[in-house]
């Protein structure tokens, strides 16, 4: 070992599962102010990997040095005391405490027996304006928006005085302006002296902010290179062991008759705003129609009550001509409409249930699946299950484990591949590819061209530019819950779609 | 993950206070008003209805401080009708073996805590249904009880009211309040202790983060089991005492499955008191008003089938908590044994 000012070293981490050997052998270093990515496909086992840093998980074999020196890590409060501050890939926050609350929580500053909130509240403003976090410490978690979430999670760990952050894939759930945001405060904090472990699926992300970059795939380090010696081809290489295509191959599209419309429809949500407001659009067989806006535009009620999810105020969907009943997701099973849903854990799986029942969902009551007598074919679920697994290269043991053991991007694939394989009239893909490494991205977005080719109506909403770019034949673009403008995309800019996002007219861009 | 979008309007704090107190004020405006009606019109059956409310009100409101310490936790306990049995149960035989009270309802709150320590055991340790372990509870308790009973058991009495100086003579509510014995004025504190851990102290706070999402509280090294074991066993403690109520300050004996359900009306007067222990007390005394009028109805003579009359309590809880009493939310965790891995 060189005489390297090293924040954090882990040596020969082994970690199993039960059927998984999620950690094989893992070094990583991570030196003092250095943003080091981590990158790997989905279940190549990085979560698992920070999560035994941090002490969730007790590892089989393998050791930690801080600055240096031989540490024991036997809970997270052990990983706190280190300045390990770690903020997950699916947040944990108490959604009903006040972000006081969720950031003293297993630290309270007290006074007597007594809580002192306004102590802690103190010290939070003077943190969050010492990093530029903004933060109401007054605000119930549960309504606020995502990204202030997640400034929530960085601030908890920085109130615990981290010096080694590590950021579980926190630009998934972001838009690309909140993710700029996040990098200005990610170098900010490097210059302070913080070390921080960056995982995300986003090559130009790595590109963008990292330092170094360390490449896992099944378990184990398969490389480290870095930004300057490297370029997505090359990381999307190394971390799949092929070559990836990063743009969409997609011959033109021959559009047919118009299968799905959606006319004057209006939308108020639970606290009586209108998030929708009389918006029209239709999608034909055989063409991509890609649904562009910032997150919180009104475009997950649009899709939720296309998909049944909920109530219009007013207005019409109909599919093939006919008009569709609201929230009644099964009716919209049963006519050949797939949802791929924007929030996995709450509208797309049953965490508890193995992947054979995910993968049966809604279907389960129909053959093959539902035998004579009510009885389930039991062979028929797993047939489909080990089909599916195959075919979208789920990562799993195997198809009777809990959908909950699985890594985020695996969960994904279950949901897709669940609507991918049902007859389809129409497809409804919100967030198709969050969370997904660029290799299943790539396959998925194989799928959804081979599905339009074959005629099927598609409906993509994506917070990626790219992917909205690269997958939609034609673009509506949301803003404060209407359709600025429908353009085909062709021809269309990056810069341009951003401008329509961000509230310019078409007028004032064209 | 969450998407979440534009942030709702924010209730004034008036507003939310009338949100969430409303229906509290107005019952009890009411049963102020009717009971200084009652006053006007006679004196000493009303203070005689304010005295049983009381003592109607006191182990319900302790079953609920059990059950709303170990649910705010996330372990549903459903046993509470045993470990009050139980506890009514050692702290009666430990009055008759040795004649003095406080060892009695020491011992009694050391049954309870005992039964605690059981249902942690089975649902935080080996993780079992906790339906199941609550009723396992109640089983055995029964079973136990029963068994070891004998009939015929004296004691040298039972706990006597204690009036504090002037206040008894306050009047209306002097007798009801200022004229008790002791567990009922442990109640009163223990009623305010709770609320105040709960909701103003750092084991309170983790409670609750327990009880709504473990894992986040585990990230912060929060020792989600141990959380849960004390609640539990303190919970059982809680209601252990509610025993010792029943036997060694209400009635001074022991019968046969004496709890007779109040454990499990407990569990009502904790969700319609929403999880806190001041609504829950609200609610316990609200029901032991119902219960003690409808005593004095009996004695009245209306001619209505006292069968109906003694439904009175049941049918108003039960128009209240569904009528009146918005959706109570319950712990997010409730119920679910925390897996490490
Ligand atoms: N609690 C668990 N129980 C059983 N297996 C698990 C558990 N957590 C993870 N695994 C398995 O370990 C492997 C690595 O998962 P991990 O979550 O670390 O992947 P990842 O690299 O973070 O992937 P992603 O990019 O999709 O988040 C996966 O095969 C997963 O199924
Ligand atoms: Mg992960």
């Amino acid at each position: 070992m060189t005489e390297e000012n090293l924040a954090l070293e882990i040596r020969n981490v082994t970690k199993r599962f039960p059927g998984v050997l999620a950690n094989d052998n893992v070094s990583f270093s991570l030196r003092k102010g250095e943003i080091h990515a981590l990158l790997g496909e989905n279940g190549a086992g990085k979560s698992t990997l920070m999560n035994v840093v941090y002490g969730l998980y007790a590892q089989d074999e393998g050791e930690f040095f801080i600055d240096n020196k031989l540490v024991e890590i036997n809970g997270p409060s052990d990983a706190i005391n280190y300045g390990i501050g770690m903020v997950h890939q699916h947040f944990m926050l108490v959604p009903v405490f006040s972000v006081t609350e969720n950031m003293i929580l297993g630290s309270e500053v007290t006074k007597g027996t007594s809580l002192d909130l306004n102590r802690a509240r103190k010290e939070i403003l003077k943190i969050s304006e010492a990093y530029g976090l903004e933060v109401d410490p007054d605000a119930i978690v549960e309504d606020l928006p995502v990204g202030v979430q997640q400034r929530v999670e960085i601030l908890k760990a920085l109130y615990r005085k981290a010096n080694i952050l590590v950021l579980d894939e926190p630009t998934a759930v972001l838009t690309p302006q909140e993710a700029e945001d996040l990098f200005v405060v990610m170098r900010q904090l490097t210059e302070q002296g913080v070390s921080i472990i960056f995982i995300t699926h986003k090559l130009k992300e790595i590109l963008n902010v990292a330092d170094r970059v360390t490449v896992m795939r099944r378990g184990k380090v398969v490389g480290h290179t870095s930004p300057k010696e490297t370029d997505q081809q090359g990381l999307a290489t190394m971390m799949v062991g092929r070559d990836v295509l990063l743009e969409v191959e997609k011959s033109p599209a021959k559009p047919e008759d118009v299968v799905l419309e959606v006319e004057h429809l209006k939308i108020t949500d639970e606290r009586d705003v209108e998030v929708v407001k009389d918006i029209s659009f239709e999608v034909r067989a055989g063409e991509i129609l890609g649904i562009a806006g910032i997150q919180g535009n009104g475009q997950t009620e649009l899709v939720e009550a296309m998909t049944g999810l909920r109530d219009a105020t007013s207005g019409k969907v109909y599919l093939s001509g006919e008009t569709i009943p609201f929230e009644n997701p099964r009716y919209l099973v049963e006519h050949g409409v797939g949802h791929v849903p924007e929030d996995r854990h709450k509208h797309g799986l049953v965490l508890p249930y193995d992947l054979a029942d995910n993968m049966v969902l809604n279907t389960y009551y129909q053959k093959p699946y539902a035998g004579q007598m009510l009885v389930r074919d039991e062979q028929a679920v797993l047939k489909n299950a080990l089909g599916l697994i195959e075919r979208f290269d789920v990562r799993a043991p195997g198809p009777d484990v809990a959908a909950s053991t699985l890594s985020g991007g695996n969960q994904q694939k279950v949901i897709v591949g669940r609507e991918f394989s049902r007859p389809l009239k129409v497809l409804i893909a919100n967030q198709p590819t969050r969370g997904l490494d660029v290799g299943s991205i790539e396959y998925i977005h194989k799928e959804i061209v081979k599905m339009r080719d074959e005629g099927i109506g598609v409906v993509v909403i994506s917070a990626e530019l790219d992917e909205i770019l690269s997958l939609s034949d034609r673009i509506a673009i949301m803003f404060r819950g209407e359709i600025v403008t429908i353009v085909e995309a062709k021809g269309t800019t990056r810069e341009q779609l951003g401008l329509w996002m961000a509230g310019a007219t078409p007028e004032a861009v064209v | 993950m969450q998407t979440t979008n534009t942030l709702p309007a924010p209730l004034s704090p008036s507003q939310q206070f009338l949100k969430q107190w409303g229906v509290t004020i107005f019952i009890a405006i009411a049963v102020i008003g009717i009971t200084i009606w009652q006053y006007i019109l006679n004196a000493q059956v009303t203070e005689a209805v304010l005295a049983s409310t009381i003592r109607q009100s006191t182990p319900l409101v302790l079953g609920a401080l059990c059950g709303l310490l170990c649910e705010r936790s996330a372990v549903i306990n459903i046993g509470i009708e045993g470990q009050m049995l139980l506890g009514a149960f050692v702290g009666f035989l430990v009055n008759v073996w040795t004649g003095n009270l406080l060892i009695a309802v020491i011992a009694a709150i050391l049954a309870g805590a005992l039964m605690g320590l059981l249902l942690a055991y089975m649902s935080v340790t080996l993780k079992m249904d906790q339906i199941i372990g609550g009723t396992v509870i109640n089983i055995l308790a029964l079973g136990l009880t029963g068994y070891f009973y004998q009939v015929g058991l004296t004691t040298d009495g039972k706990m006597l009211p204690i009036p504090l100086g002037p206040l008894a003579d306050i009047p209306i509510i002097g007798p009801a309040f200022f004229n008790n014995p002791p567990i009922t004025y442990a109640t009163f504190i223990l009623v305010i202790a709770v609320h105040y851990v709960l909701f103003y102290t750092k084991w309170g706070l983790r409670t609750r983060a327990v009880g709504e999402h473990p894992r986040a509280a585990d990230t912060l090294g929060v020792n989600v089991f141990k959380v849960r074991y004390v609640n539990v066993i303190v919970g059982g403690a809680i209601a252990g005492l509610a025993g010792a109520f029943l036997t060694l300050e209400a009635v001074g004996s022991f019968e046969r499955a004496m709890t007779n359900g109040r454990g499990f009306v407990a569990l009502a007067v904790m969700l319609f008191g929403k999880y806190t222990p001041l609504g829950a007390w609200g609610a316990a005394l609200l029901f032991g008003f119902a219960n003690a009028m409808q005593t004095q109805l009996q004695f009245a003579d209306i001619k209505i089938a006292h069968q109906f009359i003694g439904m009175l309590p049941y049918v108003l809880t039960i128009v209240i908590l569904s009528g009146f009493v918005g959706r109570t939310r319950v712990p997010a965790a409730d119920g679910v044994p925390y897996e490490k891995e």
